[in-house]
């Protein structure tokens, strides 16, 4: 298990691999499909340099906790903005599932990694969860631009930043 | 003549099965994930599992949602001919969907409109399919429908000549394909035959049958057998990480068909299993 924390430097990431398990501690920043809309045409209302998006629609919080369920929605459906968000310095991003090939040769050239949360796992992955604040978009509800402060959130590497993946082998085929 | 049921009480046995389903996994979908960690060799699979096996743990004990996409709702109505109600039955489904997703603080996701995307705030509308039977027994199957599967199901308007092993083959590579995105390990409902929308009906309707039980026709349960073994050969695993447990469960629900047509629908269903039977 490694430790990181946010804000990524180039060097913090560099050396992660495939499959390695992670434990993120930090500012991180919660968007989905309207709130990747909004930042690609009207520009990132947040200083993105070595921060890291998180792909997820919390629930609301009940009375007395700080945020509801908050586990990842899929990453391929914010495909066509990622590489907007990467070449504005966001370092990397947590998700799930697969993404194309044209965000993969984007991350290789900004030295990007992709974490992937584990889809399904909203109650216990809200617990890890500090802090949050709607920093934007606010009348998006659930996809609204949030600010989270995570402590040990864990992920695994899905792809790194030399573009190795998890998904390298021949998934598709099967006897 | 007949039997009365209130709208309020329709309205109240929606609300908490939407609250109960959200947040306390189906008993026999948990086994299910729990029995498949001591076949798992892999470790990040058996590491994945453990963790969907605690997240619901949590959920039961926090009483929140198991998964922060509650869904849409779905739900499969058998009313009695000797039933009266008070209004439209959907209408008072509609007004427990409200109810459940305020009161359980469960996440509004529905939007007014496929292109003006405006959330209705109360998660209605929800879908309502209905079926008149004999007798006085109103039966709501109701399912929270998670949209990170869904947008992974398909159908297919196969050819009539095809054989069942045909058919496998074809529907196994397309879930092979999907999976990834569906949140694995999932569970799979299929509709074959009907219409093309009625194919899609069955596929949810298959969901509903306990994930243990097989088709009792047995070439039917001979195929959710062969489609299991085939995508649990693909190494895609829990959470897409590779491993052996890639489906937990496979259903077919079947219906008479037209000459010309072979119409398959697949449901992909994440493990987050959530549905509850409620008999008024």
């Amino acid at each position: 298990m490694i430790e990181i924390n946010t804000p990524f430097t180039k060097n913090s990431l560099i050396s992660l691999k495939p499959f390695d398990r992670v434990l993120i501690t930090g500012v991180i920043y919660i968007a989905r499909d309207q709130a990747h809309k909004k930042m690609f045409e009207e520009g990132l209302p947040f200083n993105p340099e070595g921060q890291c998006i998180y792909h997820c629609g919390p629930s609301d919080a009940k009375k007395n906790m700080i945020i509801g369920s908050a586990g990842p929605t899929s990453s391929y459906r914010m495909n066509k903005y990622m590489p907007y968000l990467f070449d504005k310095g966001i370092k990397a991003f947590i998700g799930k599932g697969m993404i194309s090939d044209s965000v993969i040769e984007n991350m290789k050239k900004n030295k990007c990694v992709y974490f992937g949360a584990i889809g399904g796992l909203g109650a216990k992955l809200s617990m890890c969860i500090k802090k949050q604040k709607i920093i934007a978009y606010e009348s998006l509800g659930t996809e609204a631009l949030r600010e989270i402060y995570v402590e040990k959130f864990p992920a695994i590497v899905i792809i790194n930043c030399d573009g190795e993946s998890i998904y390298e082998r021949d998934n598709n085929k099967y006897e | 003549m007949g039997r009365l049921i209130k709208a309020s009480t329709i309205i109240n046995a929606v609300s908490k099965a939407c609250i109960e389903s959200a947040c306390i996994l189906d008993k026999i979908a948990y086994n299910s994930i729990k029995d498949s960690i001591d076949k798992e060799k892999n470790a990040t699979a058996r590491y994945v599992l453990e963790e969907l096996i605690s997240n619901a743990d949590i959920a039961e004990r926090e009483y929140i949602p198991i998964c922060q996409d509650t869904g849409m709702v779905i739900c499969f109505v058998e009313c009695g001919l000797k039933i009266n109600l008070e209004e439209p039955i959907s209408d008072s489904i509609n007004k427990g969907i409200k109810k459940g997703f305020e009161d359980g603080v469960l996440r509004k996701s529905i939007v007014n409109d496929p292109f003006e995307r405006i959330n209705t705030n109360d998660n209605t509308p929800g879908i309502v399919y209905i079926e008149q039977t004999t007798g006085n027994i109103l039966k709501i199957n109701l399912m929270l429908k998670g949209f990170g599967s869904e947008n992974m199901s398909f159908i297919k308007m196969l050819n009539p000549s095809l054989s069942q092993d045909d058919v496998v083959e074809i529907i196994s590579n397309e879930i092979c394909n999907k999976a990834f995105n569906a949140c694995p390990p999932v569970f799979i409902g299929i509709g074959i035959g009907g219409s093309m929308d009625y194919a899609s009906v069955l596929s949810k309707k298959a969901l509903l049958r306990p994930v243990n039980k097989k088709n009792i026709d047995k070439t039917y349960a001979d195929m959710e057998e062969k489609i299991l073994q085939s995508v649990n050969r693909s190494n895609i695993g829990p959470a897409g990480y590779t491993g052996n447990t890639t489906v937990l469960s496979v259903s077919i629900e079947s219906y008479p068909t037209h000459i010309a047509a072979l119409p398959v629908a697949v449901t992909m269903q994440c493990h987050a299993l959530r549905h509850r039977e409620i008999i008024l």
